[in-house]
């Protein structure tokens, strides 16, 4: 039986006959259903539909047609992501039984090139958070320690990949929900470049923040399935016309002409120190391998969670205005004499987590008058300075590295009552996604109690190549993208 | 840290009618202990987010989007849209025979 782990191997597999796309598909379905009691990873298993897809690839490949890209890949999807009659809450109670009538773009084109869809996969609610715990269907959990957070918002997505279920698995990206997971639960994850990929079908949270990416237990994955999916969309106009390159010939092995930035004076505080160590050492271990490191600042990179938290707040109670309870989702009871309004109110206080009320007041206050020049409109002016910080590095460097997070994986439980210092946990993540910036993580470490720490390289805009080379090259002299955890270890 | 001496816009903890106003225009009926919970964490969090009022942005534009010069323009021609069953599929309250969503009373609330 084939491995789960590698998407270029299952394709090979699956266009030479060896395996068919059904038996891989039945496997991952089998290990999904297995490892799911544990690890909560998804939210809905699509059985049927995915056994009919994979079918449709075998036939495709008896009757000789051309294979896609990734013939018999399973994928599993967060469930913030439409695919046309599966159903996709969100994690969201206001969207318990939503079926959607289309599918999102990034689903159409990993469909078009033979990927078979397995599930959806359990985040924070509309994918506010960074622990998974805002998920109206329960915490998914870290299959390295299933005691701690796989992180969030993505984490059911870096949950089934770490856990070898599926080798990839689609998240969105708002301020590190795709970086973060992926760092907690050791894998890849890449938030590409604002307007890289079409966010038609993805489920709003912040328009100018928000990115689809892959997360996947490798960095050649990573470029396979992001080659397959971005470009510009006649459905999303923020989907920019510039070309897609073919990401996976940009994996040359070498870093000799790479210049990596390292902000050391944002680095230095409040790092726990075996990730402080880790981070050193994949350096190090960058600067061996043929890299230059080269000492940088971002003066106002300590001011992006404020104006990240600011930004995407009054984005959202925006956004998630639509939850009103006429078109589509949950929709409160109410008695004859209900009006309109109080239907609304009430709809979305049923409907809405915890979390997502929070962001939804916060956003409001923010915009309402009299607050709107000091909070809103002064963290735009402080999204520019980020941006010229980080035009002002890459006139001297190609990256620039960070820890993808300040600690690993944390217990369930730990944060959830303290949004504040849940909010901190995205320190190094939320940057790149206030400058539109592509920026991956990759793993680099094991902490002495064996909890995964990731390197976050950012990159210039649409130079998704230049992060996935150096991330291959990463990969290449070490071998920390290669540990697995045990929780799953029974084999299919 | 004295809040005072930097001229702090915000009541510390919010007042319960603040949270009751921001309720409203956010169309959420939030229970008592909702709005005791967000007077205060809503009040944390805008205390920590005031650090960026010390920044001097004068003549600093704002970004709204990070490519604002994109312009996607297409012929003005119809093309297919949902069909109206699909449409309606998911609504709590549909009228199908109508093609129409309904809601509770819209005047008189």
């Amino acid at each position: 039986m084939t491995t789960l782990d590698s998407a270029r191997a299952i394709r090979e597999e699956v266009i030479s006959g060896r395996v068919s796309a059904v038996e891989i598909c039945r496997a991952a379905l089998d290990r999904v259903e297995s490892a799911n009691p544990r690890l909560n990873a998804f939210n809905t298993i699509a059985r049927d539909r995915a056994v009919a897809s994979a079918e449709a690839i075998d036939r495709r490949r008896a009757a000789g047609e051309t294979m896609g890209p990734l013939a018999g890949v399973p994928v599993a999807l967060k469930d913030n992501l439409c695919a046309r009659g599966l159903r996709t809450t969100a994690s969201s109670k206001v969207l318990d039984t939503f079926v959607p009538p289309y599918d999102a773009t990034v689903v159409q084109r990993l469909e078009a090139a033979g990927a078979v869809i397995i599930g959806k996969t359990n985040c924070d609610e509309f994918a506010m958070g960074s622990s998974n715990e805002n998920s109206a269907y329960g915490p998914a959990r870290n299959p390295w320690d299933t005691t701690r957070t796989p992180g969030g918002s993505s984490g059911g997505s870096a949950a089934a990949v770490a856990a070898r279920l599926v080798p990839l698995a689609l998240g969105s990206d708002t301020g590190g929900s795709i970086r973060q997971p992926a760092a907690l639960c050791g894998i890849v994850g890449l938030k590409p470049t604002y307007g890289r990929v079409s966010r038609y079908g993805l489920l709003a949270f912040a328009s100018s923040l928000d990115q689809i990416g892959p997360m996947t237990t490798s960095a050649a994955d990573a470029a396979l399935a992001l080659s397959v999916f971005a470009g510009a969309d006649t459905a999303d106009a923020t989907a920019a016309p510039e070309p897609v390159p073919d990401f996976s010939a940009a994996l040359t092995g070498s870093v000799d002409d790479v210049r990596i930035g390292v902000p050391r004076e944002f680095v230095a505080s409040g790092v726990d120190a075996d990730v402080l160590a880790a981070f050193d050492a994949a350096l190090e271990g960058l600067q061996k391998a043929g890299a230059t490191l080269v000492d940088i600042a971002l003066p106002h990179a300590k001011h992006a969670i404020p104006a990240y938290y600011l930004v995407c707040t009054a984005e959202a109670s925006s956004n998630l205005a639509r939850y009103d309870g006429v078109r589509y989702g949950h929709r409160a009871r109410g008695d004859a004499e209900s009006s309109i309004t109080t239907m609304y109110s009430r709809t979305r206080d049923e409907g809405f987590g915890a979390e997502v009320k929070r962001r939804i007041m916060l956003g409001t206050y923010v915009l309402s008058a009299g607050y709107y020049d000091a909070f809103y409109l002064k963290a735009q002016q402080v999204r520019t300075l980020l941006r010229r910080d980080y035009d002002s590095a890459f006139g001297r460097v190609d990256v620039v590295a960070m820890p993808t997070t300040p600690t690993p994986a944390f217990r369930i439980g730990e944060k959830v009552n303290d949004p504040l210092q849940m909010y901190l946990e995205d320190i190094f993540t939320v940057s790149a996604n206030l400058a539109g910036l592509p920026a991956i993580s990759v793993p680099c470490g094991m902490t002495p109690a064996r909890l995964p720490v990731g390197l976050q390289l950012t990159g210039r805009m649409f130079d998704e190549a230049t992060l996935l080379r150096v991330a291959d090259a990463y990969e290449r002299v070490t071998d920390w993208s290669r540990q697995v955890p045990g929780v799953t270890s029974v084999n299919p | 840290m004295n809040r005072s001496c930097r001229g702090t816009i915000l009541p510390v903890p919010l007042t319960i009618e603040e949270v009751e106003r921001i309720a409203a225009l956010a169309h959420l009926e939030l229970t008592d202990d909702e709005k005791q919970l967000f007077a205060r964490q809503l009040a944390d969090i805008l205390t920590y987010a005031e650090q960026i009022q010390r920044l001097d942005t004068s003549g600093v534009p704002a970004t709204a989007h990070v490519h604002p010069g994109l312009r996607v323009e297409r012929d003005d021609v119809i093309k297919p849209s949902l069909p109206i069953e699909e449409a309606l599929a998911n609504a709590p309250d549909p009228a199908p025979d109508a093609g129409l969503f309904k809601v509770p009373r819209v005047i008189g609330g």
